[in-house]
């Protein structure tokens, strides 16, 4: 292929909105349809349901919030690996659902959980990286090595490695390989779904720092999903925490860490163990059931497990509201049209 | 206060296993010992030992390693010259392991209540009866909520944190003297491992039962230990209270561990501290101090012999060469050179 076509995709990419957010999802959700058995009736299951989110060019977005809540559903619909139910997500201003997978695989890259089982044992490392050069047809032979080991020199791995297999390597060094892979096709977002959580303490420092540089130096765009609130507070900006698919609490770090609204984000934030030897382990108020995301409890899903829970709960849904800068949803803050009607 | 009765003591316990390339030397002479109603945290990186510690704990090392010990002792037996019957019958009696994944650790094929009636009746406690009632009391005091219909479910009928809780239930069936959990909560999200290890403190104290938790995690340590020990490498780097542990650490190690955790309310994007290079290999003949490529203060007593442990006071003791305060004043000059 010539190099025309190389750049040809780009140029689909000229962007409508604000040249700064990169990436946006508009009212989005997905359901799957789970079957139990083979004669039950297909149950529809709300992975993610209506979820809007503005993530800007060099902005770290955090998405916590515990298994099963849809973090790993979103990450996956942003890297264009599902597509949403309903609303669209817009890269740079152009909807998902008009560019092709290899389009936003140029834009937007994951790096996943387990480097033990997201490389390929059987390739070296530079066949690992330089695949998606490969698949996208980008330079020649030569240009892709020379491009492997500039990328191996940015994430911190000896160019000896160049053929080496995964087996050969640590875990912190697995997970600078998948970064690699993911930085070699220069995309502008990384999805990040919980990068660290299988590594030890100390290489995930090392991960961390590793990428807090490539972002100063490439101005990257992280999505990055985690359950660590530790690593959220160190490295986001923007926080989006979700519960049962639903965005219930999205706003900057500052605020949320310092004073979170939704119960639910305060549980999360209580349960967290810092390691302080003076205090003890917390005392969670939150029941102890996650609900079945099959069967969500009526009215707002987290009812049943809230502190603050009233008689409107169980029955309305509430609307998102935003709260000095942080959108919720909750009816301790209900609408300010709402809340002047009542007065 | 009366002295405590050692429920664990071990001294000098050492466990090698022979590999293809050599031995390797999972752990290293280490010395501990476990009063009743307290817990002990032994903390450290994968590889470091720490599980195989438990396991030797509980007799249950693979065939190829062996143990070596000048002392172990359960409540005042000999846990070295007991028959491996003898050793099957303490098991889930006087001490029970809580493992970390309660999936793979539940029998999938049986229903919860007949996994846990069986430890008591195996272990001669009663009868099917006497099981039964046992199993719904502690299920209820695990936080379980109507014990009786999760009796005669099947593990994969319950969620992770249920299943957690289970385990904690199962391990307490005979009322053990000594519970030994590796990595009880690391499979569970937060918010209900911060649940689990309330319900696993509270009962301990209310049992007043000695507890080993193994763990990587810091946040962990800091809340429910009474006592820390840092591993490294099949050795113990440092001891002491939580407090102590946290406040002023000593070794290099244990320095730099806590300096790569990510500080609360620190905002901004200032770097983590970090360990250089990587753990050693722990096979062949070791000799130096195993943390010296890794340490930024390294000098030449480090590269010969085995650094023994300094003792500070009473449990509080760490394996380096330099002194108190050079260890301190090491740690500032870091924490400077961080901060600009």
């Amino acid at each position: 292929m010539s190099t025309e076509t190389i750049h040809k995709p780009r140029a689909a990419f000229h962007g409508t909105a604000d040249s700064e957010t990169v990436l946006e999802c508009r009212d989005v959700s997905r359901t799957f349809l789970v079957g139990k058995g083979l004669f039950s009736e297909k149950k529809t299951l709300k992975a993610v349901q209506n979820v809007s989110l503005k993530v800007r060019r060099g902005e770290v977005v955090a998405v916590v919030g515990e298994s099963g809540c849809g973090k790993t559903t979103l990450a996956k619909m942003l890297l264009g690996l599902l597509q949403p139910s309903s609303g669209n997500i817009f890269i740079e201003g152009n909807p998902i659902t008009d560019v092709t997978i290899r389009q936003i695989a140029r834009r937007v890259q994951p790096v996943f959980q387990d480097p033990y089982s997201s490389l390929n044992p059987r390739k070296t490392l530079e066949s690992i990286i330089s695949l998606p050069l490969k698949v996208h047809d980008i330079g020649d032979r030569e240009s892709r090595q020379k491009r492997v080991e500039e990328i191996l020199a940015m994430v911190e791995l000896p160019k000896r490695l160049i053929h080496s297999y995964p087996s050969q390597l640590s875990g912190g060094q697995r997970q600078r390989v998948a970064i690699a892979r993911a930085l070699v096709m220069k995309p502008e977002i990384l999805v990040c779904d919980e990068p660290t959580s299988a590594l030890d303490v100390s290489v995930q420092a090392h991960i961390l720092n590793l990428l807090q540089d490539l972002r100063d130096e490439l101005n990257l765009t992280y999505v990055f999903i985690s359950h660590n609130l530790a690593v959220v507070e160190h490295l986001a900006d923007t926080v989006a925490v979700m519960y049962l698919g639903r965005l219930i609490e999205y706003g900057p770090k500052e605020d949320i860490f310092r004073n979170p609204k939704h119960p639910y984000t305060k549980a999360l934030l209580d349960s967290f163990l810092t390691p302080d030897p003076t205090k003890d382990v917390p005392e969670i108020a939150l029941g102890r059931g996650f609900p079945n995301p099959l069967d969500p409890p009526t009215g707002c899903a987290f009812h049943p497990r809230c502190a603050s829970v009233m008689d409107m709960c169980s029955k309305v849904r509430p609307e998102q509201t935003e709260v000095d800068g942080i959108k919720l949803e909750c009816h301790l803050y209900p609408q300010p049209s709402k809340a002047q009607a009542a007065e | 206060m009366t002295t405590k009765q050692k429920v664990i003591d071990v001294q000098n316990l050492t466990v090698e296993i022979d590999v293809p390339a050599g031995t390797l030397h999972a752990v290293s002479g280490i010395d501990f010992h476990v009063n009743q109603g307290e817990t002990l945290c032994i903390v450290g990186e994968s590889g470091c030992g720490k599980s195989i510690t438990a396991l030797a704990l509980m007799n249950l090392l693979p065939k190829k390693a062996k143990l070596s010990a000048d002392k172990l002792d359960l409540q005042g037996r000999n846990l070295l010259t007991i028959s491996p019957g003898e050793f099957a019958s303490l098991r889930g009696d006087r001490m029970s392991m809580i493992f970390q994944d309660p999936m793979t650790s539940l029998n999938p094929v049986y229903r919860v209540g007949d996994q846990l009636e069986e430890v008591y009746i195996h272990h001669g406690k009663g009868g099917r009866k006497e099981a039964a009632e046992r199993a719904e009391f502690l299920l209820e005091k695990v936080g379980i909520s109507a014990p009786k219909s999760r009796l005669i479910q099947y593990p994969h009928q319950l969620s992770g944190g249920l299943r957690q809780r289970i385990m904690i239930a199962m391990t307490l069936m005979c009322d053990p003297a000594l519970i030994i959990a590796d990595e009880p909560t690391t499979a569970l999200d937060v918010t209900i491992q911060a649940q689990i290890l309330n319900t696993l403190r509270n009962l301990q104290r209310e049992f007043n039962t000695a507890m080993i938790l193994i763990t990587h995690d810091l946040g962990v340590v800091a809340r429910v230990a009474d006592n820390v020990a840092v591993m490294y490498a099949g050795k113990f780097v440092e001891t002491g209270t939580a407090m102590e542990v946290f406040t002023q650490p000593t070794h290099p190690y244990t320095q730099g561990l806590i300096a790569c955790i990510p500080t609360p309310g620190n905002s901004g994007h200032g770097r983590l501290g970090s360990i250089p290079g990587i753990v050693p290999s722990l096979i062949g003949d070791m000799d130096g101090c195993l943390f010296r490529n890794r340490c930024a203060s390294v000098r030449a007593e480090c590269e010969v012999g085995i650094t023994p442990i300094k003792h500070l006071s009473e449990g509080r003791g760490y394996r380096c060469v330099m002194s108190v305060e050079e260890c301190m004043k090491r740690a500032q000059v870091q924490i400077l050179s961080e901060a600009s």
